[in-house]
């Protein structure tokens, strides 16, 4: 075998070995009505239906949810943590963004 | 025994769900990923979590010192009852979702019509396992449409495994000497009524996932008389392993 037929067959190769995985899909999970969907993790699927049924096997099998999302990884637009100083550090020194200089009544809960 | 007829009846029910219960636990860490591993694993533990309840009132209606496990794991081999389909090899995934979706149908089928049972025991568990089977069905019927109408190699996998397989299923509608007297007293179904149906919905699918319906004419049957495949004596002596060492033993 040729060099170039050789690295056209690893290239090719390479080509299947990569569509062979599965997409990587985010998984909510609302436990209870009225509360909203909470990350639960990831997992691999072909497409969305399969990540759902994905889904359901391994994150709700003990009665976890009422409801579930499943998102592609790669549709998650996160924040850079190298970022993060400019991003959330200015908040630190500014206690009073944070509603703590008033007095909540005893019936008030969640807050 | 009283009751032998409907003890008989009952095991020719359970016999089908512990079996392929046990198959597919066989693949617990060698599925093709984690997620399908796991799927797996979940309708294992639905079919043995049915096939509790059921040997339960076998043991009951037999009365001595039976339980749900001398019934589940100290009988002969041609004692059991189950289908000859449940206790084929998991050569790959095709096969194991083909079993699974010849199974799955026949299943749902049988357990809407036991739902209308005059034995209450039997209602109350066939409502209870129809929505784990609903979902089997779900699953297989979702595999066979993947990997029939998926790439040729899927595609050919699929449809060799259903080819093998096909001779296996008339036997779901052969009817016992504890069938023909439980539909006699309007607690058993008539499996033979189920056929029309099973293949017009089995048909179906196989159309949609790119498949060709097998035409042979000749089935396979035995396994309902305790006549099972040479894949049978293997499964049986891992299940009963346990037992056979350490008589009596409890978890």
């Amino acid at each position: 075998m040729s060099l170039a037929l050789l690295k056209e067959h690893y290239t090719n190769k390479n080509i299947i070995m990569s569509t062979k995985n599965w997409p990587l899909w985010e998984v909510f999970v609302r436990s209870k009505n009225g509360l909203e969907h909470r990350h639960f993790g990831s997992l691999h699927a072909a497409d969305a239906e399969m990540a759902l049924e994905n889904a359901r096997d391994v994150y709700t099998r003990r009665n976890e949810g009422v409801s579930i999302w499943v998102v592609e990884s790669k549709d998650i637009t996160a924040s850079n943590p190298e970022h993060n100083g400019e991003l959330f550090e200015p908040a630190q020194d500014k206690v009073y963004r944070h509603p703590t200089f008033y007095d909540l009544p005893d019936d008030v809960k969640y807050m | 025994m009283k009751n032998e007829n409907l003890y008989n009846y009952i095991l020719g029910i359970a016999d089908n769900s512990l079996i392929l219960g046990q198959r597919l636990g066989e693949l617990t860490g060698h599925g093709p990923s984690l997620e399908t591993d796991i799927a797996c694993t979940n309708m294992s533990l639905d079919l043995f979590g049915q096939v509790r309840s059921y040997y339960q009132y076998a043991a009951k209606l037999k009365g001595g010192d039976a339980t749900e496990d001398t019934i589940a794991f100290l009988r002969k081999e041609r004692d059991y009852v189950n289908v000859l389909l449940v206790e084929q090899p998991d050569r790959d995934f095709a096969y194991t979702m083909a079993r699974q979706f010849l199974f799955d149908v026949y299943h749902l089928l049988f357990l809407q019509e036991l739902q209308k049972s005059h034995d209450i025991t039997l209602t109350a568990i066939a409502k209870k396992s129809i929505k784990e089977v609903s979902y089997h069905q779900r699953f297989s019927t979702d595999w066979i449409k993947r990997l029939g109408d998926g790439t040729t190699v899927s595609h050919d996998k699929m449809q060799e495994a259903i080819d093998s397989l096909w001779t296996y299923t008339d036997e779901l509608f052969h009817q016992t000497a504890a069938d023909k007297a439980m539909v006699a007293e309007g607690i058993g179904v008539d499996v033979t009524a189920l056929k029309v149906k099973y293949y017009s919905l089995v048909n179906a699918v196989l159309e949609e996932a790119t498949l060709k319906i097998p035409e042979s004419k000749w089935f396979q049957k035995g396994g309902k008389k305790g006549i099972h495949t040479e894949h049978f004596g293997y499964i049986l002596s891992n299940m009963q392993y346990m037992q056979l060492a350490y008589p009596n033993m409890e978890w």
